[in-house]
């Protein structure tokens, strides 16, 4: 019952990390600063989340403390995300020449 | 933002502010020792009496069952919506010309609570290929990297929808 | 068997962590380097939550959640810098 346990719990890890590992991939890929924190944010929430319920089936005894910092983490990822990719886009940072359409530049110029 | 009474409404934000932060403290430390739970009491109660606007994950939640089945569902959905954002993205990343058609579209939700509109604007960066870029009252401008669709109310059903029939009972 | 599974997982994330270095060092803007950054940084948090694991020492776990907290804080200050307004 342990050994198995720990499989999953072990599974659970590569599985998670192999998602920050894509999010690393896509964040060196990706052609503009929006898309780059879609690619690090999603990929590292999910990864992390893995790998912390992987930890709790090694080591059932942490349980709550991984949770506090899954929870944590769930709340603040998305949140700091936002919060830079509002500021990249007041600093007028690059978009990608694929880039097709832009509503808030264009209600932007409208406001005085 | 609110209609409420203001200073009524403040107090109550503090009440459950503490709570929250008091909750967090025992997570934390992991006993029930009287010294540990009194310094935990003083320092939650500092906090709040220090923030009258405070914001906590149970601010303006509802307290009806159906906001608990809401909130259940919600979080079920949510764990679906973030796996399937994630397989998206990984298959974006290795595909060797990289199928993107990045924008960024303008959304309305019909939610008035502030933790509602956090909830959901954070819903939106963890789903697929959306980003919340910047909230400005009741509309949202959200990154996606394959734009679907530049209307308003095509985009709002896609994007937002999902999430805001829970969040709708859950915070109003 | 677990022990080689925590092994690959922490091969993963150091991969990870070098690619997400790539991009800090290329920037090219500070934008992308604070998202670099923010990324390090939770790498950084499963590293942390993998040496608990191999140590077998619960402690290190309360480095990683103030970890989390101070990352989170950096980002925001950060990016209230990048938009001109403190």
């Amino acid at each position: 019952m342990t050994m198995l346990l720990d499989i999953i719990g072990g599974l659970l890890l590569v599985a998670g990390t192999a998602f920050l590992l894509f999010g690393g991939l896509g964040l060196v890929r990706m052609p503009d600063v929006f898309n780059r924190i879609q690619a690090g944010t999603k990929a590292t929430t999910l990864g992390t989340l893995l790998t912390l319920a992987g930890a709790t089936c090694l080591q059932p005894a942490w349980g709550v403390k991984l949770l506090l910092i899954g929870l944590f983490l769930l709340f603040t990822n998305p949140l700091s995300s936002q919060v830079l990719a509002r500021a990249a886009h007041r600093s007028g940072a690059g978009k990608s020449e694929k880039t097709s359409i832009d509503r808030l530049e264009e209600d932007q110029r409208k406001k005085p | 933002m609110e209609t409420s009474d203001k200073a009524e409404s403040g107090a109550h934000n503090q009440v459950i502010l503490f709570t929250t932060l008091f909750l967090f403290w025992i997570m934390l430390n992991g006993t029930l020792a009287a010294d540990t739970l009194l310094i935990g009491a003083l320092a939650s109660l500092s906090i709040a009496l220090l923030l009258p606007n405070g914001l906590s994950f149970f601010t303006e939640l509802q307290d009806t069952p159906q906001a608990l089945v809401a909130g259940v569902r919600y979080y079920g959905y949510f764990f679906k919506e973030l796996v399937r954002s994630n397989i998206k993205l990984t298959a974006i990343v290795l595909t060797r010309d990289l199928p993107i058609q990045p924008g960024i579209v303008k959304v309305r939700t019909k939610l008035k609570s502030r933790m509602g509109r956090l909830m959901l604007a954070n819903s939106i960066t963890l789903t697929p290929g959306t980003l919340t870029v910047e909230l400005d009252g009741e509309w949202l401008y959200v990154h996606w990297v394959t734009v679907e669709s530049t209307d308003i109310d095509a985009a709002t059903a896609k994007i937002v929808s999902g999430f805001e029939r829970y969040l709708e009972v859950m915070y109003g | 068997m677990v022990d080689w599974l925590i092994h690959l997982a922490a091969l993963f994330a150091g991969v990870a962590f070098l690619l997400a270095l790539t991009r800090f060092i290329k920037g090219p803007s500070a934008a992308d380097r604070v998202v670099a950054f923010d990324v390090l940084t939770i790498i950084s948090i499963t590293g942390i939550v993998l040496a608990a694991l191999t140590e077998g020492r619960g402690i290190y776990l309360d480095v990683a959640l103030v970890y989390a907290l101070l990352s989170f804080l950096g980002v925001i200050v950060v990016a209230r810098y990048l938009e001109g307004g403190f």
